[in-house]
């Protein structure tokens, strides 16, 4: 019969129309919310999901994954008295791998001797050229450079993020990133811990 | 499941003693071919050797040996690994090598690439204009003594980022000063651009005549680089009689960023992100190339979970594809948004997958040599389990079911022939459009890579060669993907995902490789040279979707205008990749 083809394929817009509806009646009459809340953000992009499958942006945001990237920052640590330690020492490691050579420093260097010491002077990323790979974050042996999650950064000039605004604390990070976290924290006491048992092994004989 | 019996390479020196030597350089392999006795050598290679496929020409510029090198890969469509020819020649202008364009026609816009970036000059070759570059553009930009303009180093990392922090804004630089070389006495607002005479009169010479008796009048109409259908910037002129087209000749290279200059200005591991903008549709498939290629001239092993890791994220970059592949052509046939709406319902949840592996959505970055940047978290491989066994399957068929029937599209698509197997085998056309014109070559199968010989699967194969056929072939891959997907779940082992350390700069021996994989668009091959320094001294992609462009010309003469979209949508092209 000619015309068949056509009514199954509509058969299946018919159905994906009234699958919105169904779906709603029975997240009503499970008493749950479906719209505007993290529950129902979350079934629309599982397996599971029927029906609409778009997000109401800005009201409603996508819930990002622990690992997604964008523009990376510097992390400090907070010290006593609100001192911020920066953990970036201007190894520079983060500059050289960048694939768009976004990111450039300033070493500083110890006034008396001359001798650099670990601590950027200046350090600018170019947010217009980055191009959001994470390479520094990856391969950065401090853990100071990291992915940031904040995706709105329109702006009238130009994205040129010099230290200040960069510079972000380490709590920013956990929440961000808690999984990461943890092991890098866990990774940097077994470090620690193996670093004291050696000195205590090599102080030992000479006592 | 078989692999290909493993051919031993044909021995052309025993055949050609005299004209062609074996290239004896340390890490190179093949053969080095007189560049007298190209043509005769060539057409043994075809009709002698049977390796009917010659899927990529490029060239490679030796300054220090002043001496400019064309390459050529060349396979067999039943499969098996290939043979690699080259003619040397000296670096003086004007460089001149035998065009092999009446041999395997699949060569025209690859030697058209290597006239306009590496300035060789193909003889012979009908139709040798610039294809990436604009007409008047000066130079050749992969010589290795041409300077892009705001020029800084010759490679990266530059070395006023640190410590020192001395950074120039490009804007900053004065665009008419510096590298820039303009006729003296130049004024660019005055500058009136010739009109494209080149292109036209090329046109001209390749439209067919009128065998109709009737006195008609042909016209030439612009599609694109500006039309909804042309998937991106590309634009074809087109001659037409009536709705019949009489000739046709693409215009490519407004997307054009000189991804190989790129490539070989940076190191091998910041190439990586840079892969991810080819095809930006498949970053997985891209980087699965790259990774593969440098992969072999490190001879470096893969951690074997890994591989596991490789093999589902390409193929789910190759549901994805294809489920957009299915949509977008409904969209160019005026199916407005529905089926691709459908479509991108599923790509986005793959995308999620990608996300939360990778950090980004289309530009993964994923891949490592030796591995992958990080393993998967077991709440995605759980999300992963859930698409592929219930959803996915069951989305493919409501597709299927949504269209395959559908009286309007069956009308549209059946019978309409797109190519044949022997002309797509001499257009070098790769990827499903082969396939589904009977020919079942697929790498995964042919000349498999990774882990794929570990996996049962069918190669999908239709016979007919039209549209229908092209069209239903996608669902079969979508399938078949689904099974190799299902298996991979179920074997893929616990352990580390990086047999290497991970380090930001790699040493790759000196050599050259060539890494080819099945991405879902056709062939998708890197052509690596290493001189053993943190750069590579040749980076040269072979993107399926230009190769296969190639092809349109002969496809679409003699068919009607509007069945023009839809031909060209099944060449399933991508202008991230077609331009680079």
């Amino acid at each position: 019969m000619y015309g068949k083809g056509i009514l199954k394929g509509l058969s299946v817009t018919w159905k994906r129309f009234w699958d919105t509806y169904l779906e709603d009646i029975s997240w009503i009459l499970k008493g749950k919310k479906r719209y505007f809340n993290e529950e129902g953000i979350r079934h629309r992009s599982s397996k599971n999901t029927r029906g609409i499958f778009t997000v109401q942006y800005p009201e409603e945001q996508l819930i990002l994954p622990e690992e997604a990237r964008y523009l990376p920052f510097l992390v400090y640590d907070e010290g006593p008295q609100g001192k911020q330690e920066v953990r970036c020492t201007s190894c520079g490691i983060c500059a050289k791998v960048c694939p768009p050579q976004c990111i450039w420093i300033v070493r500083s260097n110890d006034p008396n001797t001359g001798r650099p010491i670990p601590e950027p002077t200046e350090f600018y990323i170019d947010g217009d050229i980055c191009m959001n790979c994470g390479f520094c974050a990856e391969y950065c042996p401090f853990d100071a450079i990291k992915m940031d999650h904040d995706l709105d950064i329109a702006a009238y000039g130009r994205n040129v993020y010099n230290l200040e605004k960069l510079l972000k604390p380490a709590s920013y990070y956990n929440l961000i990133r808690p999984m990461n976290a943890a092991l890098e924290e866990q990774a940097r006491r077994a470090k620690e811990a193996a670093k004291a048992a050696k000195a205590e092994a090599s102080a030992s004989p000479a006592t | 499941m078989t692999t290909p019996v493993l051919t031993p390479i044909a021995d052309l020196t025993a055949r050609f003693p005299g004209s062609v030597t074996k290239d004896e350089r340390a890490g190179y392999s093949g053969f080095l071919v007189a560049k007298e006795n190209l043509l005769e050598v060539a057409a043994a290679i075809r009709d002698e050797f049977g390796y009917d496929l010659l899927t990529a020409v490029t060239g490679v510029d030796y300054l220090a040996e002043n001496k400019m090198e064309v390459v050529y890969h060349a396979y067999k469509t039943t499969g098996g690994p290939g043979l690699v020819f080259k003619v040397q020649v000296d670096r003086i202008d004007p460089v001149t090598v035998p065009s092999l364009v009446n041999i395997w026609p699949g060569v025209d816009f690859q030697e058209r690439e290597a006239w306009d970036l590496l300035g060789i000059k193909f003889d012979g070759h009908p139709d040798l204009r610039r294809i990436l570059m604009w007409e008047g553009y000066q130079g050749h930009p992969l010589r290795k003594d041409w300077k892009e303009p705001f020029f800084e180093e010759e490679v990266k990392p530059f070395k006023s980022r640190w410590p020192d922090g001395k950074h120039v804004f490009a804007e900053e630089k004065n665009p008419f000063r510096d590298n820039l070389n303009f006729p003296k006495n130049f004024d660019p607002d005055a500058y009136q651009p010739e009109a494209e005479k080149d292109l036209y009169s090329s046109l001209e010479r390749f439209t067919l005549k009128s065998e109709s008796g009737l006195k008609t009048d042909q016209i030439v109409v612009n599609m694109g680089p500006h039309h909804p259908s042309t998937h991106g910037v590309l634009r074809v002129a087109v001659t037409l009689e009536g709705e019949t087209i009489m000739g046709l000749k693409p215009v490519m290279g407004y997307l054009h960023r000189n991804h190989d200059k790129i490539g070989e200005r940076c190191t091998f591991l910041q190439i990586l992100p840079y892969t991810d903008r080819l095809d930006y549709f498949n970053s997985m498939s891209n980087n699965f190339g790259y990774v593969i290629t440098v992969e072999k001239l490190m001879k470096i092993p893969v951690a074997e979970r890994a591989e596991y890791i490789r093999v589902i994220m390409a193929e789910l970059s190759r549901i994805q594809n294809h489920l957009i592949f299915i949509g977008m052509l409904l969209n160019d046939l005026g199916t407005m948004y529905t089926p691709s709406l459908y479509a991108f319902e599923e790509r986005e949840l793959i995308l999620d997958i990608f996300e939360a592996v990778s950090g980004a959505r289309m530009m993964c970055n994923y891949f490592r040599f030796g591995g992958v940047v990080r393993d998967i978290p077991e709440d995605v491989m759980q999300k992963i389990k859930g698409l592929v066994q219930d959803r996915l399957p069951a989305k493919t068929d409501e597709m299927d079911r949504f269209l395959s029937e559908n009286e309007v599209l069956v009308g549209r698509l059946k019978g309409v022939h797109v190519i044949n197997a022997e002309d797509a085998a001499k257009f070098s056309v790769t990827g499903p459009v082969l396939r589904a014109a009977g020919v079942p070559y697929d790498l995964r199968r042919a000349d498999p890579y990774g882990i794929y010989d570990r996996f049962d699967f069918d190669v999908a194969v239709r016979t007919h060669g039209d549209m229908m056929d092209n069209f239903l072939i996608r669902f079969d891959e979508i399938r078949q993907s689904l099974r190799i997907l299902e298996q991979a779940l179920k074997q893929i082992p616990q352990g580390p995902i990086n047999s290497q350390k991970p380090q930001y700069q790699v040493r790759v021996p000196a050599g050259e490789a060539y890494g080819r994989i099945e991405s879902p668009k056709g062939e998708l091959a890197y052509y690596v040279v290493s001189n053993g320094k943190p750069n590579p001294y040749r980076y040269h992609v072979r993107p399926p979707s230009f190769v296969n462009l190639t092809a349109i010309e002969h496809i679409c003469r003699g068919t009607k205008i509007q069945d023009f979209v839809a031909l060209l949508a099944m060449l399933d092209i991508v202008m991230g990749e077609l331009d680079r």
